[in-house]
């Protein structure tokens, strides 16, 4: 049910190449078949999950591992576990579906993405034949739940500095582990835990431990701001005595599944608060249509309309670059031999391709889901703010999605310097590029022109934030060289940069795509969604990109910086606000969001 | 046991109405469709008597290609084949054209059940059913809420669901037409092996052609209902006080809510 006809797109490229429209991926290509399986998902979350989350709420017991086994039993843990191991062998678009759909409810999404993605997954892609079929039929059934312990209390972000440590025993039978894992999802009612030791104190190594081997123990749960319905303990190892068959890959290689298992679990967060920026926006338009002040409906009032427009414009754009990105990773899939031996090995290597693109969703997506629940939530106003209304708990959930699978600090930095690193490699065309755009800014060529067709403006202003990324990378890279890892404020700016086009591409690209399939009457609310969205990010791109500039250049050379942004940044404005309204008008109308 | 499921697709229970511009019928363009309710536990029914005494289920659907939606769900859930009646010329035909197109496509069958929902979300006209096993001769039963099927005797025991929360239990031949109320049972959930499984499924499409249908024994001109036009309750606001010992007032509020606005 893949896409085969699409090909395969180099990772980060998207920052120096123009993409074609059929490259690219939108939910608007669904098979039947996924739809259908994001219609399964999204029922099961609302008959089984929804009624239920005042008892998970208040941490009923068994209550999370009933509901994973319902889930199990109509195939929603088993889409990324092969056939052969009892699961159902789906591609990647089917997973992130899956990731979606399950996403309304912020607990049950983390239980879910705990044990389904960064629990399940190490095993699928780095285990051996006898760790796969002992764990992947019980885990795909959800006899048994599986946690990721990676996190202590003195190596978080700086995670490869543990001091969890593995000793192997004399007779080489089994490893005797000892350390604390802090903050480990699932870990209540957890039989198989992912973790990591240094094995003779400096082999970073993942183990496959379970719940009932000696020297297992979790802690007591953590009084948590959101997410209360999800289980998050310690996981205690204290002489653990772990069988030597059950290190994970090779031993001194746990980074490379930390970090592999991570690149997932972000991708599939971005994907999973889809649904929750969904569900709030959704609630806040009925909220917004029922409460009258000022003897009419808040929904008229042009200040909380400019909030709707901003949510659902949000929530289009967090689709589109969800999907398309899943495209770009199944297509990569598509080309390797899933009956090779070499299959998990060679995924991994496709997968990491895309880690920028991973990065920027879980940055991009988590900050649209906090930005859409404080508004929601202001939307309701007291009322946001009383326990009485789900949203008062979706917005101390949201908060979380900032601070796991990486801070968005951390994503942040990753982002940057993975684009760097690949350019210094010779393995991205960045620096080309970036070149080609200083001597170009320099020989101040005309503006383009645009034709007036349909987004051509913005199709412009795109390229533009390309030329802003490349001539604020270029200009950075040559001032600091290899100090520049130590400029965490640029680099987050850059990343910051990458993240808009990004955004604002998969965006414009979702449109077009449609544009040209349905004509424009069926996308003419979404075409003025991109009209709003690419403006109102340029001129926040513009004021990032002169910040960069400033801070690396001076003078003369600062002065022909900024005459080149202004010539890329210039364009006739759009009016926005009418163009919110008029998406807030369809949405009171819809009653619901109605953008895709 | 041969069971044949009649689905009819039908607007999202959220959807908002536009009347068309002829005045007679719905404006399609922004709606979404889905399996009519009452359908989908007759669906379930079928699935479940076919766990119990095997055979097939077989599903039905009327309409044009987005039908093809609610025909693969229901492949998803469970259903071993589908058969697609299609056709410009079916637009704008009544429950009697709709029920001789489906006695048709199953003359070439042998079903000893046909289930169908109790009626449509939509017109709520609730007799297809009941013109099909009228046209095939069979005994029916409508707002059925309990199958228990005799297959020594070739009957089935039916609860009906009557008015006031009275039920009627009636024993039928076989084979019979049932119209399933809903909530009767839960629906499965469409598994993802059963949507992986359900595009090798069969769908046969069925014209009137191959039916043996005629242009004139179709539409609007093969239809015995005409719609005329359809519009939206018109909203009147009428206050009435009601004077008098509270005693009294309430007596006379109790027989206004049964006699004129017809609550009670
Ligand atoms: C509810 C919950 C569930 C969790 N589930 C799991 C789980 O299942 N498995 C698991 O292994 N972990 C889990 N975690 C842990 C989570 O991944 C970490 O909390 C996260 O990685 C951050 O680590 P930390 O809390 O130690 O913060 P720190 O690393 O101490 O970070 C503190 C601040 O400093 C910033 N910072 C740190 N390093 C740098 C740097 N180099 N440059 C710039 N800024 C920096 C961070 O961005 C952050 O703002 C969970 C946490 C919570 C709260």
């Amino acid at each position: 049910m893949s896409q085969e006809t699409i090909t395969r797109i180099q990772g980060g490229s998207f920052l120096i190449k123009e993409v074609s429209l059929e490259d690219v991926f939108t939910p608007e290509d669904f098979t039947e078949e996924h739809r259908m399986i994001a219609e399964t998902a999204e029922q099961f979350v609302a008959n089984e999950v929804v009624p239920r989350i005042e008892e998970l709420e208040a941490k009923k017991e068994g209550l999370n591992e009933e509901l994973l086994r319902k889930a199990a039993e109509i195939g929603l843990l088993g889409a990324g576990v092969p056939q052969a191991y009892g699961g159902e062998g789906l591609d990647q678009i089917s997973s992130t579906i899956l990731a979606e759909k399950t996403g309304r409810y912020g607990s049950f999404a983390t239980t879910f993405g705990a044990h389904t993605g960064i629990g399940t997954l190490p095993i699928v892609y780095f285990g051996r034949e006898q760790q796969k079929s002992k764990y992947l039929p019980k885990l795909a059934s959800g006899e048994w739940i599986a946690a990721y312990a990676l996190t202590e209390a003195e190596s978080g972000s700086d995670a490869l500095n543990a001091r969890t440590k593995a000793a192997l025993s004399p007779d080489g039978q089994h490893y005797l582990l000892n350390g604390t894992k802090m903050f480990i999802t699932n870990a209540a009612f957890a039989h198989v835990f992912i973790t990591f030791a240094k094995v003779d104190g400096e082999k970073f190594t993942a183990f496959v431990v379970e719940r009932d081997f000696p020297g297992v123990s979790v802690g007591p749960e953590e009084h948590k701001m959101g997410i209360r319905g999800s289980s998050t303990r310690t996981l205690i190892l204290e002489n653990a005595r772990v069988p030597a068959e059950n290190v994970l890959g090779e031993v001194g290689n746990g980074h490379k599944i930390a970090f592999n298992v991570l690149n997932f679990g972000r991708f599939k967060l971005g994907a999973s608060v889809v649904a929750g920026v969904r569900y709030v926006t959704n609630e806040a338009i009925r909220y917004a249509q029922g409460r009258r002040q000022f003897g009419k409906p808040i929904i008229e009032f042009g200040a909380i309309q400019h909030k709707l427009a901003e949510m659902a414009i949000q929530i289009l754009c967090a689709e589109s670059m969800v999907y398309r990105t899943v495209g770009l990773i199944d297509a990569a899939m598509c080309s390797i031999d899933k009956t090779s031996p070499q299959a998990a090995v060679e995924t991994l290597k496709a997968l990491e391709d895309y880690v920028v693109e991973c990065s920027v969703i879980k940055v991009a997506n988590s900050e649209i889901l906090d930005f859409v629940v404080d508004e929601a939530l202001q939307i309701y106003g007291g009322y946001g703010y009383s326990e009485d209304y789900p949203v008062e708990r979706c917005y101390r959930d949201a908060r979380i999605n900032r601070i796991f699978e990486g801070t968005n600090e951390i994503n942040r930095l990753l982002i940057t310097g993975q684009l760097l690193k690949r350019a210094m490699k010779g393995q991205l065309g960045l620096i080309a590029a970036s070149q080609r755009l200083l001597a170009e800014s320099l020989s101040f060529p005309a503006p383009a022109e645009d034709n007036g067709s349909l987004l051509s403006v913005e199709r412009r202003l795109v390229a533009s934030a390309k030329k802003m990324f490349l001539l604020a990378s270029g200009v950075a890279v040559q001032k600091y060289r290899d100090k520049m890892a130590e400029q965490q404020e640029v680099l987050s700016l850059l990343s910051d940069l990458v993240i808009g086009v990004y955004a604002m591409e998969s965006l414009l690209l979702r449109v077009l795509k449609g544009v040209g399939r349905d004509g424009p009457a069926r996308w003419g609310l979404q075409a003025k969604a991109a009209e709003v969205f690419i403006h109102s990010q340029l001129t926040a791109l513009e004021d990032k990109t002169r910040q960069i500039l400033a801070a690396t250049s001076e003078g003369d050379e600062l002065r022909t910086h900024l005459a080149a942004l202004r010539r890329f940044a210039k364009a006739m404005p759009v009016d926005v606000i009418r163009r919110r309204q008029e998406i807030a008008q369809k949405l009171n109308e819809a009653g619901k969001y109605c953008l895709s | 046991m041969q069971i044949l499921v009649c689905l009819k697709q039908v607007p999202d229970k959220d959807s908002r109405y536009k009347i068309d511009s002829a005045g007679t019928g719905i404006d399609e363009e922004d709606l979404v469709f889905e399996t009519n309710e009452s359908d989908q536990y007759a669906l379930e029914e079928g699935l479940r008597l076919r766990e119990k005494f095997g055979g097939e289920v077989v599903l039905l659907s009327l309409g044009g290609e987005r039908v093809l939606k609610s025909i693969k769900n229901g492949l998803a859930m469970g259903a071993d084949r589908a058969l697609h009646l299609t056709g410009s010329e079916f637009q704008g035909s009544d429950a009697s054209v709709v029920a001789s197109a489906i006695r048709r496509a199953m003359a070439t069958e042998a079903f000893d059940l046909v289930l169908t929902g109790v009626q449509s979300d939509d017109l709520g006209f609730g007799q297809t059913g009941t013109i099909l096993a009228e046209l095939l001769g069979w005994v029916h039963a409508t707002i059925v809420v309990e199958i228990d099927i005799q297959p020594e005797t070739r009957t089935v025991r039916v609860k009906r669901e009557l008015e006031s929360n009275l039920f009627e239990q009636v024993e039928i031949p076989l084979p019979a037409v049932l119209a399933i109320q809903s909530g009767i049972n839960q629906p499965r959930y469409a598994t993802l092996k059963g949507i992986m499984q359900a595009k090798k499924k069969e769908i046969k499409t069925l014209t009137p052609a191959i039916l043996g249908m005629q242009p004139g024994d179709l539409g609007s001109t093969g239809s015995r209902v005409d719609h005329r036009r359809l519009f939206f309750p018109e909203k009147r606001k009428q206050t009435v006080m009601i004077e008098g010992e509270p005693e009294e007032a309430a007596k006379r509020l109790v027989e206004k809510l049964r006699k004129e606005a017809r609550v009670l």
